[in-house]
């Protein structure tokens, strides 16, 4: 084991060589660009066995990781935000294809406007594709991650890509001690890539992603698709178990923290969950009974794991990176709906937050807090909130004084011509 | 392993007598696509992989029946090129490292229409090329929308009736120079071919199996329902784009571009026009000779630079 000082780009990359990848179709895109650099660099020098092709798009770097992995090697890939979505109609061809392989995501917003700072529009538009979603918090876990990943990806029960995700900026440029698994155990760990029956050859027929026609075949194979991804919940702790008595770090499909005794949670994914964190220490020492609940595995969702952790809660509060237009939190209506009709359900409270990079405060998370306080007091749950101070909305007002004297100068300098 | 064709295609009973494609595809009566695609398999044999573009071709694997004897793998409308590429690393990966052998091979086919393979596609057809992909890339051009009842794509030719350019003129544009596109990236092989002249189509296909890199068929496929005529007359319709010099046939090797079938008195193109349908409005209710004769000198235009 080597302990190193890497960003969560690079972790993502050292979880793709560990993993023993053979075959990297790539695209380059901000903030995920260092990932497929680190990796055509030890290809270069010999350290890696591997093959990386840049392909011209991400809709093609996703086809050709899906095709090969479907004749035979391990793939890997990463995109983020714009090229995740310019990809989008084969992350959900290739999870139809049932073809085992890991794409990273480095989180980062979606336009309009265009921004290249992070939140997770863009991971929730592949929520319904059929991948595995693992969202990480530390550059420790991105490497972990991608190593689940594939054992996840690859079990005979499962048989589906997956995503590792992590934040663009917060993680993929930021620097912390990883420790890196040495290669002979990661190899153990992951195994021989096993295509089953996935393999096109000379003289042997196979023919994949056939059309069908009408409902009835269309339906057992979305059918099948959702009950293998459910299937990962029954063998993601086995392969965790087996991850940590290797490597002696375990990772629960829901990080909880200061959960047991808690009264009120924030839920959160990602690493903006360490700010949350932060709160949950200065409220404790306050002496509030809070803590933090971070699904680590967001597709499958652990429903009945979050049932069993959330029940009898006073007031749960989930934080959402993102928006779904017209609707609000994506991740605050998947809780709503895991929640609803159990017996002792919390009040759920909606806060949307850290869009496009924007940081949630400190003093946000403890006003979220009493927020919570009153809600259970008052048994009603507060209506959604999108985060936004006065010092922002200040800020906002500036630009847009500029941005209207610029456009009456030029509407005057035309006009005087 | 089926027995491959014969190596050397000089007169029409070296070419195979059995189909190696499976009967009782989808495809319609008379589909000039199909015709090209059988005397490519039957030449290149089953140790193939095809890999396909969102086309009438699609149609060929529905689930549970394939007329394929070896691979065959649907991708998108836009991706088939990378899709092959994905197959082909692939394999060469796993044969580097031996854990395939020499025999399990495969070539790998990319087939898709003109509406992939004249716009949506054309991206990823390009960049196979720049990456000197090694595999055989077939265009079936309706020179139309055709899955979708004919639409006008970037391959419909001026003048035609299609069902988005019914009016009296039919579609104002010109049909686009995919080979010349193709060829500007100097890829192993380019070639036009159509079922048609089965000749011609055996023997750029037995060329292009010498190669590696990328080789590339534009096959002009006559389309009974997207351009209206009896299916019986497919192979006629397909003679007379070649007699009448509208679809010349060529090839590309090494920065040449060598005709390999120069018409030595072209037929006028009314010959070709009026058997369709779709370019009815020429004649009836009164003869266009305006239109005709644009057509026409466009044609004599090229072969003048043919031949000249």
């Amino acid at each position: 084991m080597t302990r190193k000082l890497v960003t969560g780009n690079s972790a993502a990359a050292w979880g793709a060589r560990l993993a023993g990848v053979d075959y990297i179709p790539a695209f380059p895109i901000t903030p995920q660009t260092e990932i497929i650099e680190d990796l055509a660099a030890w290809i270069d020098r010999g350290e890696m066995d591997a093959r990386l092709v840049t392909l011209e798009s991400e809709h093609s770097m996703i086809t050709a990781a899906g095709s090969a992995a479907s004749s035979g090697v391990r793939a890997f890939t990463a995109t983020s935000s714009q090229g995740l979505l310019y990809g989008m109609e084969m992350i959900y061809t290739v999870a139809g294809w049932r073809t085992p392989f890991v794409m990273v995501n480095v989180s980062r917003g979606l336009a309009s406007p265009i921004t290249l700072e992070s939140d997770h529009n863009d991971i929730m538009a592949a929520r319904d594709s059929g991948f595995l979603q693992i969202h990480c918090a530390t550059c420790q876990e991105v490497a972990d991650g991608v190593l689940l990943a594939y054992r996840l990806a690859e079990h005979p029960q499962v048989r589906v890509p997956a995503i590792v995700n992590l934040d663009g900026f917060y993680l993929s440029f930021t620097r912390e001690p990883v420790d890196l698994a040495d290669a002979s155990k990661a190899q153990a760990f992951v195994g021989e890539y096993d295509p089953e029956n996935l393999q096109f050859r000379g003289n042997s027929p196979l023919s994949q992603a056939m059309a069908v026609l009408g409902g009835g075949p269309y339906s057992y194979f979305r059918y099948q698709a959702h009950l293998a991804l459910q299937q990962a919940l029954a063998v993601y702790d086995e392969v965790a178990d087996e991850f940590a008595e290797i490597f002696g770090r375990r990772y629960d499909m829901i990080d909880c923290y200061q959960l047991d005794d808690a009264d009120y949670v924030f839920v959160m994914l990602g690493s903006f969950s360490t700010k949350a964190r932060d709160a949950v220490d200065s409220l404790r020492a306050a002496g509030w009974k809070i803590g933090l609940m971070r699904p680590r595995l967001f597709r499958p969702l652990p429903q009945a794991k979050i049932r069993q952790l959330l029940q009898g809660r006073r007031a749960v509060a989930v934080i959402d990176q993102n928006i779904s237009m017209g609707m609000g939190g994506v991740l605050h209506s998947e809780l709503a709906s895991t929640l609803y009709g159990i017996n002792d359900a919390p009040l759920l409270a909606s806060y949307i937050g850290g869009l496009g990079g924007r940081d949630i405060s400190q003093q946000e998370f403890f006003a979220i807090a009493d927020e919570l306080r009153q809600a259970s007091e008052n048994g009603k749950s507060p209506p959604p909130r999108l985060l936004y101070t006065e010092d922002e909305l200040t800020e906002m007002r500036k630009l847009q004084a500029i941005a209207q004297a610029e456009h009456a100068e030029i509407h005057h300098t035309r006009s005087s011509i | 392993m089926i027995k491959q064709a014969p190596l050397h295609f000089h007169r029409m009973k070296d070419m195979p007598s059995t189909h190696l494609l499976g009967t009782g595809t989808p495809m319609c009566a008379g589909c000039g696509g199909l015709e090209t695609l059988h005397t490519l398999y039957d030449i290149l044999g089953d140790k193939t992989v095809f890999v396909n573009a969102a086309g009438c071709m699609t149609l060929l694997s529905v689930y549970p029946f394939t007329p394929f004897r070896g691979g065959w793998l649907y991708t998108s409308m836009a991706s088939a090129p990378a899709g092959a590429q994905g197959v082909r690393d692939a394999i060469d990966i796993l044969l580097k490292k031996k854990k395939l052998s020499a025999d399990e091979n495969v070539e790998v086919v990319v087939i898709t229409g003109d509406g992939a393979a004249y716009g949506m596609g054309l991206s990823a057809t390009s960049a196979a090329m720049d990456r000197n992909l090694d595999f055989i890339y077939l265009c079936y051009d309706n020179e139309g929308y055709g899955n979708t009842g004919q639409q006008y794509s970037a391959a419909t030719p001026h003048a035609a009736i299609t069902s988005t350019s019914k009016g009296s003129h039919g579609y104002p544009g010109y049909k686009k120079d995919l080979f010349s596109i193709w060829a500007a990236h100097n890829p192993a092989y380019v070639a036009t071919v159509i079922a048609a002249e089965p000749l011609d189509l055996a023997k750029k296909i037995e060329k292009l199996q010498s190669m590696s890199g990328p080789r590339m068929l534009i096959s002009l496929a006559p389309c009974p329902t997207g351009w209206d005529y009896d299916p019986q007359l497919s192979v006629e319709i397909g003679r007379l784009a070649v007699q009448t010099g509208v679809w010349p046939l060529k090839e590309f090797i090494d920065g040449e571009l060598r005709h390999t079938r120069v018409p030595k008195q072209r037929k006028p193109v009314e010959e070709y026009l009026q058997l369709q349908g779709r370019f009815r409005h020429l004649f009836e209710p009164k003869h266009d000779s305006a239109a005709i004769a644009e057509i026409q000198a466009r044609i004599d235009d090229y072969w003048d630079r043919v031949v000249g």
